[in-house]
């Protein structure tokens, strides 16, 4: 539609509205113990006094500094990997199943294999992390190489363009648009596995070491807002990479 | 019962070369000997074909005999198993040739506009800027485009995209001017008015163009020849001239002459589907 009508614009906060109501209501009908479950007022107050008071900001910052790390390393590796592979189908046929096997993998199940070689480091998060991340990414490039349109690499071909500027100007170009489905899935994948890592792999600081430490001594409320930092976190991450593709990818889903 | 080759890429005999079978006068491309199989199943088989200089040919014949895959192998999409053809006596990679898909979303690349995209063969040629914007602008003028060619071609109409594709063909001044079902999907408005641009461009260019087309009136309205296939194994079933003077304008589908060509085309075709 191409006009929205005024309360059309506030469509989208009726399920987060929805959400609270409910949330007010199990603990207003005593289906849950307060102990386990504060009431969402209580609870948002105290997620502005955490922000306010800069307490969650070093975890916030290890997690952004871990996931950002682990996605870059993954961009780094599973971009050129990916079109290279791509671009040669024998390739990527010769290692499909390999990337298949660990992409279908949780990389959670991994951790321990990763402490092997790692130890109890932030390393460790790193690596695993840019690992799940980096076949996502690897995966999504090879694809949008090999899925690139025949009919532009010919119209570029019939123009006697040389190999490498069919490759340059047209196959890679045409892997952009699955390349970006692949960094915003990548970021959302990293951010998953470094969380688990806090949470498991023994760790001082993040979101994920925040939030177990606040269920091991009940505080209810520090957990659960800690669990709504880290939604938004998430949240924010595919939003802000759904706008630069929307910006750089323009073509995208239209051609 | 006869046996038919075991591969596609062994024939009993030799085809012709141009040295045993010589181009027609004012032959532009020489096709000779020309074999090529799918799975074992012979297509062409030692198929000769002189394309005139500077004319409109047009492909037509019953479904599956192989009118694009003959375009294709002349245009350098599609290898033959055997055969050779020659443009002017020079080989493919020698000539500048243009192709104009069918698909025309497919064809144009998005990311670029179309500016650039009707620019892009001639910067990979290496052409100096100033030469590239007025080898655009005197496209544009020819096309008399009315639209912003600095949208991207994803913004554009079926028919503004056609006229883009076959801009960007023409842009590098091309000797030969292929196009695979250019009207197929166009509206009929779009259809009369690419039909007029490219006689246009024609007359001011010369160039030696080739249609595949699956309609009969889209075939017979361009072409100085018509080119009938048979069924496959693909032979030449006739080459039926149409003479009638340029610019044939829409209501040229009336004259008598259009009207007897078509006819005959039809004549030819009929009789090869019943065989």
């Amino acid at each position: 539609m191409l006009f929205k009508m005024p309360w059309q614009r506030l469509l989208p906060l009726i399920g987060p509205a929805l959400l609270l109501a409910l949330w007010q209501l199990m603990i207003s009908a005593n289906w849950v113990k307060p102990v386990l479950l504060p009431p969402p007022g209580e609870t948002l107050v105290h997620l502005w006094s955490t922000f306010a008071s800069g307490a969650i900001l070093p975890d916030l910052w290890s997690t952004v500094f871990r996931t950002l790390c682990s996605f870059g390393l993954a961009v780094l590796i599973g971009v050129p990997l990916g079109i290279l592979l791509g671009s040669n189908v024998n390739a990527y046929r010769s290692v499909e199943f390999a990337i298949d096997f660990f992409r279908s993998t949780p990389s959670s199940a991994l951790i321990p294999l990763f402490m092997l070689i790692f130890g109890i480091t932030d390393i460790n998060k790193i690596a695993i992390a840019s690992f799940g991340a980096m076949l996502i990414v690897l995966f999504n490039s090879a694809y949008g190489v090999m899925n690139a349109k025949k009919t532009r690499v010919m119209a570029a071909q019939i123009m006697g363009v040389s190999r490498w500027h069919v490759f340059k100007d047209v196959l890679l170009m045409e892997s952009l648009a699955q390349t970006f489905v692949g960094l915003r899935s990548a970021v959302s994948m990293a951010l998953v596995i470094v969380i688990v890592a806090e949470m498991f792999i023994g760790s001082e600081t993040g979101l994920g070491h925040r939030i177990i430490d606040a269920q091991q001594v009940f505080n209810v409320k520090d957990m659960y807002t800690s669990i709504l930092v880290t939604g938004a976190l998430g949240y924010l991450l595919n939003l802000g990479f759904l706008l630069i593709e929307k910006k750089l990818i323009h073509w995208s889903g239209k051609a | 019962m006869s046996t038919l080759p075991t591969s596609a890429t062994t024939w009993p005999t030799p085809g012709d070369t141009v040295v045993s079978l010589p181009p027609a006068p004012a032959t532009h491309v020489t096709v000779r000997g020309l074999s090529k199989g799918f799975g074992g199943v012979p297509l062409y088989t030692r198929f000769n074909l002189d394309l005139p200089r500077g004319r409109i040919v047009s492909i037509f014949g019953p479904n599956g005999c192989g009118k694009s895959t003959l375009m294709n192998m002349i245009a350098g999409l599609i290898e033959p198993d055997e055969g050779e053809i020659l443009f002017d006596g020079k080989s493919l990679r020698e000539t500048t040739i243009g192709y104009v898909f069918q698909n025309y979303r497919d064809a144009l690349f998005p990311w670029l506009s179309s500016w650039d995209n009707i620019a892009y063969p001639l910067r990979r040629q290496g052409m100096k800027p100033d030469a590239v914007k007025a080898r655009v602008d005197e496209l544009a003028r020819l096309f008399e485009i009315r639209f912003d060619l600095q949208r991207y071609p994803y913004d554009l109409s079926g028919g503004q995209m056609q006229t883009v594709c076959i801009m960007r063909a023409l842009a590098p001044r091309p000797e030969v001017l292929f196009m695979d079902e250019p009207f197929s999907a166009l509206d009929f408005e779009m259809t009369l008015f690419i039909r007029a641009k490219l006689q246009e461009a024609h007359l001011a260019t010369g160039v030696t163009m080739v249609i595949v087309s699956h309609d009969l009136e889209d075939a017979v309205f361009l072409a100085d020849q018509i080119l009938l296939l048979t069924r496959r194994p693909t032979r030449i079933a006739e080459i039926v001239p149409f003479d009638l003077p340029r610019p044939r304008t829409p209501e040229a589908v009336a004259d008598p002459e259009f009207v007897r060509v078509k006819s005959r085309t039809l004549e030819v075709f009929r009789r090869e589907m019943s065989t």
